[in-house]
């Protein structure tokens, strides 16, 4: 494990209870968001990571090294740090902000140079800002500034505490995509605090939220939104959240018809004509006895072969598309849509056919998705707007 | 004027240095012991109140009585005019880098600890430069004020251009009274103008160009 927490405790002088028996493992390239109400101990646990606060008791290793054992200032230096205030140092320029750890670590000076030009390329701003002051950029680029600083000296891991509270919503929004495209492809790991849910849950693979001191639930955007572990994690995440979200977390299984016209290979063309006739469809899936899928068969096959072939094992269509029955419908949509199949078989984790998938079905879940809640609601007008957004940003991934 | 120059011209120069020499000891005393003791002061809180109370009680001794109770201990001269105006120097400098170091935002302090600076270089890197310019006021005022003080440093033998100032009492000649004060307001102006700079050149640069 690549930064584990064993029984945190933090109790201040007063008595008062900041964090109790936190425990939590993060893997490496996690992007892990601590959220929770301020006071539930999100900053104060963050901060025991980096040792600018010291638990009452409970252990910190990274690598599996006890961070108790290790140099506080060398600790430090390893553990990339940005907080909300973004604290640059106005008397310096933005060069020397971005390379102050490794100056601490005593680079040479055209490594440090090379660098900060690699630096301040990656988010995007023009390498003549360099030799600006911080009180010269907007609060927007200051951030990004303190973003690369923490990542300057190869940072494994970067701590970020409500760096972007500060900010406006379209600025922030634009730092969010730019920190998780850098978390992404620098394979960084990130402690994130926040009390922004929608920050939360577009940023994390790992959400744990906090409450007085207690972690209320470790789990992922998905998990969390599907089953809330407790009426406090539900309050946090929101009604509104809960109901844009049941279309992206509702499975294959849950909305496929289970009623699949299929047929084994070992039957006649003429009996799978017949079978499409009565059933009123153009194509069946072919499965073996035991369910398995095998492949598909449409009616233009049998039109083109009815008089060479004579079995459907003969002209079946062997590289059916398909998707199991636990996996997403947001994702499943996409695929259906993307590719102009009229319907996609499910199986299940045997590769048994349980059940299909039709556009028709689509065109249910996207409706409730929009307009499904408008009857039950009062609010219906915004529920209707902040569906549609959601939706817009389910399809942008 | 023409006249007076002429006849105690010499005198004066010689005057003005040992008024510059005096002051220029103590401030610069005051300057080496304050400076370190205020930034000493913002990591011990508690003993900030009690070592600045005692400072400030020192100021409120009149500057003559200060005077004279240094020829019982220190004799006359320049000695005990050094001693006396380094204590006044102090309270301006120790309250200024205090309060210069106070104020720098806390919010830089934990993100240059949390990038891992040490105490020290915390100090010399981040927060004395962003305290310069208030650590120079307090510089300022005291330099201005041992200045002015110097000239009674006269009364205990020390020298100084106080000498015309008293000579001039003494004997009702406006224009000694004049001679001497005259320099030390000009010496004062002077020495405030200069340290002026310096605090600008100290004054950290956060914009560009």
């Amino acid at each position: 494990m690549f930064l584990s927490m064993e029984h945190l405790n933090k109790t201040y002088s007063g008595g008062k209870v900041a964090v109790e028996d936190f425990n939590l493992e993060v893997d490496k390239g996690e992007f892990v968001c601590f959220i929770g109400t301020s006071g539930s101990g999100k900053t104060t646990t963050m901060r025991m990571i980096n040792r600018m606060l010291q638990q009452t008791s409970g252990t910190i290793k990274i690598n599996g090294k006890d961070i108790s054992q290790m140099d506080p200032v060398k600790l430090r230096r390893k553990i990339g740090y940005v907080i909300q205030n973004i604290g640059l140092m106005p008397h310096m320029t933005i060069r020397q902000n971005i390379t102050l750890v490794p100056r601490l670590l005593k680079w040479p000076q055209d490594k440090m140079n090379e660098r900060a030009k690699k630096m301040i390329k990656l988010v995007d701003l023009p390498e003549e800002f360099l030799n600006r002051y911080p009180s010269e950029l907007s609060g927007g680029q200051q951030q990004r500034i303190g973003v690369v600083r923490a990542l300057a000296a190869d940072q494994d891991i970067i701590l970020m505490d409500e760096p972007y509270g500060a900010l406006d919503p379209i600025t922030r929004e634009s730092l969010q995509d730019l920190i998780k495209d850098l978390q992404e492809r620098l394979g960084k790991t990130i402690i994130f605090v926040t009390h922004d849910m929608d920050e939360a849950l577009t940023l994390a693979t790992k959400i744990v939220v906090m409450d007085s001191g207690k972690i209320m639930q470790v789990a992922t955007p998905d998990e969390i939104l599907r089953h809330p572990a407790n009426e406090f994690v539900e309050n946090l995440i929101g009604k509104d959240r809960l109901i844009q979200a049941r279309p992206s977390i509702t499975t294959v299984g849950q909305v496929m018809l289970k009623n699949v016209a299929a047929i084994t290979p070992d039957k006649l063309l003429k009996e799978a004509l017949k079978m499409m006739h009565d059933r009123r469809v153009d194509s069946l899936l072919v499965t073996d006895d035991g369910g398995t899928l095998k492949g598909y068969i449409d009616i233009e096959d049998i039109d083109y072969n009815f008089k060479t072939a004579t079995s459907v094992g003969d002209v079946m269509h062997e590289d059916v598309f398909y998707v199991k029955s636990d996996s997403l419908v947001r994702d499943t949509v996409e695929r259906i849509l993307k590719r102009g199949f009229k319907n996609i078989p499910v199986v299940d984790n045997d590769n048994k056919l349980v059940g299909i998938v039709t556009r028709a079905a689509l065109v249910d879940i996207v409706y409730d998705a929009l307009w499904g809640d408008e009857d039950k609601k009062d609010d219906s007008e915004d529920t209707k707007a902040d569906a549609a957004t959601a939706d817009q940003g389910g399809d942008a991934k | 004027m023409m006249h007076f120059l002429s006849v105690y011209g010499l005198s004066l120069l010689g005057k003005t240095w040992q008024h510059i020499y005096i002051s220029g000891i103590s401030l610069g005393l005051g300057t080496i012991v304050a400076v370190p003791l205020g930034i000493a002061l913002t990591r011990t809180k508690r003993t900030a109140s009690i070592v600045i109370s005692i400072a400030s009680m020192l100021q409120t001794i009149p500057a003559l009585a200060l005077l004279a109770f240094m020829i019982p201990l220190f004799g006359i001269g320049a000695k005990p005019a050094i001693i006396a105006l380094f204590i006044y120097s102090l309270l301006p400098i120790l309250r200024n880098t205090y309060i210069g170091m106070n104020d720098v935002d806390p919010t830089l302090k934990d993100a240059a600890k949390g990038m891992g600076m040490t105490g020290w270089q915390s100090i010399i890197k981040v927060e004395v430069p962003l305290a310069a310019p208030v650590i120079m006021s307090g510089i300022r005022l005291s330099a201005t004020y041992v200045i002015a003080w110097a000239a009674l440093a006269s009364y205990i033998g020390a020298g100084g251009l106080g000498d015309f100032i008293f000579n001039g009492l003494n004997l009702y000649r406006s224009d000694l009274i004049l001679g001497g004060s005259i320099p030390v307001i000009i010496l004062a102006l002077l020495v405030d103008w200069v340290l002026g700079k310096v605090e600008t050149a100290l004054t950290p640069q956060t914009t560009e160009g």
